[in-house]
């Protein structure tokens, strides 16, 4: 399993490499840059901060000693915010981000499986057609539509929950939490539904029932683990978009996120901030793939005894 | 009154084309200490009957239409769901067909074996953990698995077919039965081990004295086990009666056509085009793997063909019979190049295969053509019977657009396949019709070489029956030689002009067929044919006593 994961965390250095250049090319690319502003600057200042950040340098050398700052995990300091450092920047909007993340999964967890696998459990009636049709909805509803219809039912008319904050009032935790998480549960409950019914379908499952035991035992634990494959397969992906897609739901429920600073960042050519950011999804990224890799691998006995023969 | 009395059982599947009558006014009894055999080919509701019994069917499409089933007095058809659990555990056990699927591969096999007594749903036969597991590695020891203590915590996936069947038979008698299902059991297995299952079974039945429904296809398998016979076909019994009755004293035309379809004695007429020219000449073939894709676990390699030579002379037919694992199945696909062969040599009418690259190897592969095992898993089933037949004769440039249709009315003609199927996909075929198609295809690059690997043993032993008369009428009119791999030693017998036998990546004997029959040589081919079932009851009742 260690060597397994070793060899996954060798292939990533490529790929991260790759994920520099081309955000380094694209913000560099873009119209405008960090000092471009409405007000008018003078010439001067302008260059005096251009050669402050080292901007005035032919592009390929400021690449070059990005890069190089980058593998000493410095990146840079923040345009924007003077006197700021990109990982103090990001230090600072991870806690809130990293919750606000966790929880959306847990929702999306609890909402999504067992949607899923009630569905599954009657495929074609009204317990599989109404929880569907939900995680349609789930899906096409998009995040700003969804936060402020909550906080207008929720916040607003009933009065039962804050709509907005973090951390500051009991439950101001809540509406944020879901409405990031019910697109994911939608996912997870289609994804649930189709390995329960796949599984469902199998002889062993079959065999289990002949045994006599029953319907619970038969679904907890011959069905889940096979049924879930997909799910897990899931997570990885699911948990680096909840960190990185927060930016709406934060705007919307003025958490203090990571989100927002990153869709800042990229209005304003905060070029360190952009490149920062990203390098530092990227990298979360790969490491939940390789987590629920590890985990999918675990749960197989086969998989399981294949790995551990690799490491010996 | 007997253990279990059925009568009129109806169960019909209300499909989108329809309802099918499944199952239609089945009568029987079985009682302890007996076996009933139930016979009959796929699709005759010998398997839904049983699956009717304890509420195994997925209702819809299945419905149960009426009739009874009477268990020790009660009307398993009518019980709820909780005595219904008290059947599943503790009465009636079922032995499914395929060991492969039929256990969870996430749940070690202890684990799997000791749920009956541990979820039991009746409360004063619940036993601890501890307690559970003592008397599963006891019945682990009795079917037969080595070791059985610390074998308990494997994997399904660390054991072979036969051995996953005989931990489906401890954990069916895990509970103490009254009456035991057994869904083709041995089906799926290689004749030893399907010998050593129906021994297994037949004396655990003495021991505990329960009552057993066997169902197969093959009424060769049962005529040493059953006491009485029920033939079935289309939903409805066809016969039935005590087994020497059946087998001897038969006044129905199916039960007649089941009987003579079953493989037996030698070839009728030998090849007439037979010549003692070599077509395929194979020097010390070697092919070997490398154990889960890194040579350093494990520490290996496994040698699946390991040194063999042999001649393929032009006409004739090879058969190749060996358990499964024996490398059979690799040394055909070599000899096509379908395998990379780590040493040793093939050459196709005196020309060397061996190094050609894919390019190279092109114009060979129009004159040598595999037919596979499987005829669900060979055909591309988003291809039509037209696409799949016209694909090779394009590909090679042996058809133009204004001849194609010709042939592959020919071609359909050959394999005995109706014109108007020809736009149709490969789910809408039978198993016997799909591997005419896979035959057609084969043959329609007129090809001098076909590997047909194990081409029969998907089927029923009638359409079995069928497909090998047609294999030898093709290979007598389309001059083919053809190398004939099998684990059927019948099968093998009654197609093959010579035959090798394979075992551990070698060739341990050959000989014309009849010849290594009468006087087998090498120790393993004498068990091999000592295991072959003999479908005549008075003589496979003696054959099994005597092993």
């Amino acid at each position: 399993m260690f060597r397994f994961a070793f060899y996954r965390l060798l292939q990533a250095i490529p790929v991260l490499f790759i994920v520099i250049s081309l955000t380094f090319m694209l913000v560099h690319s873009a119209p405008g840059g960090p000092f471009s502003a409405d007000k008018a600057v003078p010439p001067e200042v302008i260059k005096a901060l251009e050669a402050q950040y080292n901007l005035d340098q032919p592009l390929w050398q400021q690449y070059v000693s990005y890069v190089g700052d980058v593998l000493q995990g410095d990146f840079g300091p923040s345009f924007k915010y003077p006197g700021r450092d990109v990982t103090e920047l990001i230090a600072a909007g991870l806690p809130a981000t990293a919750e606000l993340a966790l929880y959306a999964m847990l929702v999306a967890l609890v909402i999504g499986v067992s949607a899923g696998v009630a569905a599954a459990m009657r495929p074609n009636t009204a317990q599989d057609y109404i929880p569907m049709s939900a995680a349609m909805i789930g899906i096409c509803m998009p995040s700003f539509l969804l936060g402020p219809l909550l906080v207008l039912i929720f916040g607003i008319h009933l009065e039962w929950l804050p709509v907005s904050g973090w951390g500051d009032i009991p439950g101001d935790k809540i509406l944020p939490a879901i409405t990031l998480g019910t697109g994911y549960a939608a996912y997870i409950a289609r994804l649930s539904r189709g390995g329960m019914l796949e599984v469902l379908s199998q002889d062993y499952i079959r065999t289990a029932r002949a045994k006599g035991l029953s319907e619970p035992v038969v679904v907890a634990k011959h069905a889940l683990r096979g049924g879930l494959i997909p799910v897990i397969a899931f997570l990885g992906p699911a948990f680096a978009g909840l960190l990185g897609g927060s930016f709406v739901v934060e705007t919307v429920f003025q958490i203090p996120g990571l989100g927002r600073f990153y869709v800042q960042a990229a209005f304003n050519r905060d070029y360190t901030m952009i490149l920062g950011t990203t390098v530092f999804f990227s990298t979360l990224i790969i490491i939940f793939n390789l987590l629920s890799d590890m985990l999918a691998i675990w749960l197989n006995p086969k998989l399981r005894q294949q790995t551990q023969g690799a490491s010996l | 009154m007997a253990l279990l009395e059925v009568e009129g059982l109806k169960v019909y599947f209300h499909t989108r084309n329809g309802v099918v009558k499944a199952v239609d006014n089945v009568s029987f009894s079985v009682d302890s200490g007996e076996t009933l055999a139930i016979v009959g080919e796929s699709g005759s509701g010998k398997s839904v009957t049983c699956y009717s019994l304890l509420d195994l069917l997925p209702q819809p499409p299945a419905k149960i239409e009426g009739g009874s089933a009477l268990f020790d007095g009660e009307d398993l058809l009518q019980c709820d769901r909780s005595s219904m659990r008290h059947y599943r555990a503790n009465e009636i056990a079922v032995i499914f067909q395929d060991p492969m699927t039929s256990l969870n591969p996430f749940i070690s096999i202890g684990e799997q074996l000791i749920e009956p007594l541990i979820y039991n749903p009746d409360s004063d036969r619940r036993k601890s953990r501890e307690d559970a597991r003592a008397r599963a590695i006891k019945l682990l020891d009795e079917v037969g698995i080595i070791d059985p203590q610390s074998r308990f915590d494997s994997y399904p996936h660390e054991f072979s077919g036969g051995m996953r069947q005989r931990v489906m038979i401890a954990m069916a008698l895990i509970n103490e039965p009254r009456l035991l299902i057994c869904d083709e059991p041995t089906t799926a297995l290689d004749v030893t081990i399907q010998a050593q299952i129906l021994e297994l079974i037949k004396k655990l039945q003495q021991s505990h004295d329960i009552a057993v429904i066997f169902i197969s296809h093959d009424l060769g398998v049962v005529a040493g086990i059953a006491d009485k016979i029920l033939v079935m076909c289309e939903g409805t019994i066809r016969e039935t009666g005590d087994t020497d009755t059946i087998f001897y004293n038969s006044k129905n035309d199916y039960t007649k056509k089941l009987l003579a379809a079953i493989p037996e004695g030698a070839k009728i007429s030998p090849n007439s085009k037979k010549q003692d020219r070599p077509l395929v000449e194979v020097t010390d073939l070697k092919t070997y793997f490398r154990h889960g894709g890194k040579a350093t676990q494990h520490g290996g390699i496994i040698k699946a063909v390991d040194g063999v030579s042999l001649e393929i002379q032009r006409g004739e037919i090879l058969g190749l019979v060996g358990e499964s694992g024996s490398g059979k199945s690799t040394l055909g696909r070599s000899i096509l190049q379908l395998a990379p062969t780590t040493a040793g040599l093939v050459n196709f009418d005196g020309q060397p295969l061996t190094g050609l690259n894919a390019k190279q190897m092109v114009p060979w592969r129009r004159k040598m053509q595999m037919i596979f095992q499987d005829p669900y898993a060979s055909l591309n089933p988003r291809m039509t019977v037209y696409q799949t037949l016209a694909e090779p004769l394009l590909y090679h440039g042996l058809a133009n657009s204004k001849t194609i249709e010709q042939q592959i009315r020919q071609l359909m003609d050959d394999v005995g396949l109706a014109h108007g199927q020809m736009r149709k996909y490969p789910h809408e075929f039978s198993g016997g019709q799909r591997q005419r198609i896979a035959i057609g295809r084969a043959i329609a690059t007129k090809p001098e070489l076909i590997i047909a690997d194990e081409p029969v043993s998907a089927l029923d032993v009638t359409i079995q029956a069928q497909i090998l008369d047609l294999i030898l009428n093709l290979v007598e009119r389309h001059n083919l030689t053809m190398l004939f791999i099998s684990h059927d030693l019948s099968v093998v017998r009654c197609i093959s002009d010579r035959v090798m036998v394979m075992n551990k990546g070698v060739i341990i004997e050959q000989g014309n067929t009849e010849a290594l029959w009468k006087n087998p040589q090498q120790a393993y081919t004498q068990q091999l044919l000592k295991a072959i079932p003999i479908a005549d009851p008075k003589l496979e009742r003696s054959r099994l006593s005597g092993l």
